[in-house]
């Protein structure tokens, strides 16, 4: 059995409640922190212990930390991202339902190492009936003493705030977060200034993911060396995957990163293999923004070595050959998949997610939906798969945001690696599905 | 909807302590889906300008908003609003045929009412929830895994108690 950290005891009844969370040795980490451990302690733990951002830029959570501005005399804000809105991805939910004070003593923990004294939890309005159970689970905390004044008698204070969103993708981005929670729309900012320096309401923040903090007080009770002494190459620790599409077995699940790809697909431990014994066809492996391969270059790289579940392996050949890692949203795809009508589905969410600050993908995503729709119908000519790579050529990297990046990914890794099957739906006019 | 209900009241004064002073606007996610559940599920200028000078801002502050974020209806909606994944992982797993089922039982296509006013049928996109696709989602609530079958029973359950979907969602 690969080692928990994130989902031990994620099955036990109750574990919601403060008592049966308290009773697991919940809340140690935030004792043996505010006791022991200086705000600069705890970022250096998390730093050696490698963990790196699970939102899906997989950037090294303490050398973010590191980046808040100390000189400024502003308050300083924590937050926490739970927009989980990229599809494919459901395994903050997952943290959030189920075990919602792991998610605010990771909060705590956070909130405490960078000297915030007010933290938001960003929820997406969708999932309001998780923000109710962690508001519930907050209310629990404040009576207890783990929030509020003076907690645990260390003198160290923090307030702590659930916020909903209202239905936008972007919102997802942390600076178009940061905006949404002052209560305007969801524009992603320009950066420089990065919002360690210039965050919530102009003042430092931080913004990390509900699953990397949750990973933060496992960090603090067990030390970095054991943290990082999970994984491979860089990508330390565990890592939920929200495995869906066609498979048998479809969850989230948490893996040490380095698992096989080949055995996260078919052992019964995980995903079970592919439904009604089905061929594998493709894998989206990170969430929908990253590019999608076909099966013989999701199990091995083109150098005939085993794919890692990792964010090193994944990613290895560039994106000739290779994906990433990203959100860990597991998209697998048996051989009666259209990979057309797949990608007009993503297609269609990006041009309805773009928040339309920058020309490129707010018209370029709308293009690449309709040509798409286009070539699925049958009515497509071959001019149109080398427009739809033209098109995703000039978005990426021309953009305020990665949304547009994330928007032309799809679009050219389809092509690169199913080009015979666009082609198909022009000859025959038709889908062929 | 002219004001807030009482019962919603100590959640709009409990969630306008949350940000510090001076940031009130902070709260104008969160008291719109409030105003939208008071107001049968829409977003009307009355109740735009009302959450407005609540928060002491300009009426366009808040219509810009409310336009931007899919969950806000600018028109008016049917009783029970019931929204369809469309997103590839719910495609994957039938989706599509998901959606025709509705449109077929209630004989309206995404995106309009019944003229009872019963139902409005709306598609969206990814809930987070694709490992129990496909999924729909009504109110609050998350329905899994939602085949034909589950739907037909959902729908007649829905269509017996008159089923109201724009409830105070912090309630
Ligand atoms: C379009 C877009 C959508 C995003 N959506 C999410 C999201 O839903 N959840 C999330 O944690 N990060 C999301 N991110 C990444 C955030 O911008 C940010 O990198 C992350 O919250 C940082 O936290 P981490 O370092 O802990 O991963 C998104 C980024 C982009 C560009
Ligand atoms: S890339 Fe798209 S989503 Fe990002 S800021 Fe520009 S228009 Fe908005």
């Amino acid at each position: 059995m690969a080692k928990k950290i994130l989902l031990d005891n994620i099955d036990v009844p109750g574990l919601a409640s403060f008592e049966v969370y308290k009773q697991l040795g919940g809340y140690s980490a935030v004792e043996k922190a505010l006791k022991n451990l200086s705000p600069d302690q705890v970022t250096g733990e998390v730093t050696k212990s490698g963990l790196r951002g699970r939102g899906g830029a997989g950037f090294p959570t303490g050398m973010k930390w590191g980046f808040i501005d100390k000189k400024s005399n502003n308050p300083r804000y924590f937050v926490c991202n739970f927009d989980e809105s990229e599809p494919g991805t459901f395994k903050d939910r997952h943290i959030g339902q189920l075990n919602p004070h792991l998610l605010i003593e990771g909060m705590i923990l956070g909130a405490y190492a960078l000297g915030a004294r007010t933290s938001f939890i960003y929820i997406r309005g969708e999932l309001f009936y998780v923000l109710k159970i962690i508001e519930k689970a907050i209310a629990e905390a404040y009576k207890n003493g783990i929030l509020g004044e003076n907690i645990l008698g260390s003198g160290y204070s923090l307030d702590l705030y659930c916020q909903p969103g209202a239905g936008a993708y972007i919102c997802g981005e942390e600076t178009a977060l940061l905006e949404s929670l002052e209560g305007k729309r969801g524009n992603p900012r320009i950066k420089p200034p990065f919002p360690a320096v210039v965050g919530l309401y102009g003042c430092p923040t931080v913004v990390n993911n509900v699953e990397t903090i949750a990973a933060i007080p496992w960090i603090i009770n067990n030390g970095y060396e054991a943290y990082s002494s999970i994984g491979i190459g860089n990508s330390k620790g565990t890592k939920l995957i929200s495995a869906c599409g066609h498979i048998n077995k479809p969850g989230v699940y948490e893996i040490e990163l380095g698992l096989p790809v080949q055995e996260f697909i078919y052992s019964d431990e995980y995903c079970g293999g592919i439904r009604n014994g089905n061929e594998l066809k493709a894998v989206v492996a990170g969430g929908s923004s990253v590019p999608i391969l076909p099966a013989e270059l999701i199990l091995r790289t083109t150098t005939g070595e085993p794919r890692l579940m990792s964010y090193e392996s994944l990613s290895e050949g560039g994106f000739q050959s290779g994906s990433m890692l990203g959100s860990g949203g597991f998209i697998v795809m048996d051989h009666t998949t259209c990979i057309v009508k797949n990608l007009l589905t993503f297609a269609r969410f990006y041009h309805h997610e773009s928040c339309g600050q920058c020309s490129p993908c707010r018209e370029g995503t709308g293009w690449m939906e309709k040509i798409l729709h286009r070539i699925e119908s049958g009515r497509g000519s071959m001019k149109d798969i080398d427009l739809l790579v033209n098109i995703s050529k000039h978005i990426e990297g021309n953009t305020i945001c990665p949304l547009g990046d994330a928007a032309a990914w799809p679009v050219a890794s389809a092509i690169r690696h199913f080009r015979a099957e666009f082609e198909e739906h022009v000859k025959l006019q038709k889908c062929p599905f | 909807m002219t004001e807030f209900s009482t019962e919603s009241l100590p959640i709009v004064n409990r969630i306008l302590k949350q940000y510090p002073e001076g940031k009130q606007k902070s709260a104008l996610l969160p008291l719109l889906h409030i105003a939208q559940a008071e107001n049968q599920g829409w977003l009307s200028a009355e109740t735009m300008d009302y959450v407005a000078s609540l928060l002491k801002i300009q009426p366009i502050e808040v219509y810009e908003v409310a336009s931007f974020y899919s969950m806000f209806n600018l028109q008016p909606v049917g009783n029970c609003v019931i929204e369809v994944c469309q997103t590839g992982p719910c495609w994957l797993n039938g989706a599509e045929e998901l959606l025709a089922y509705f449109t077929d039982r209630l004989g309206i296509k995404a995106g309009e009412t019944t003229p009872d006013g019963k139902f409005t049928l709306k598609t969206v996109e990814c809930l987070a929830a694709c490992g129990n696709a496909p999924v729909i989602q009504v109110g609050t609530e998350y329905f899994e895994n939602v085949s034909k079958m589950k739907a037909e029973e959902l729908l007649n359950k829905w269509q017996l108690e008159n089923k109201i979907s724009h409830t105070n969602p912090y309630l």
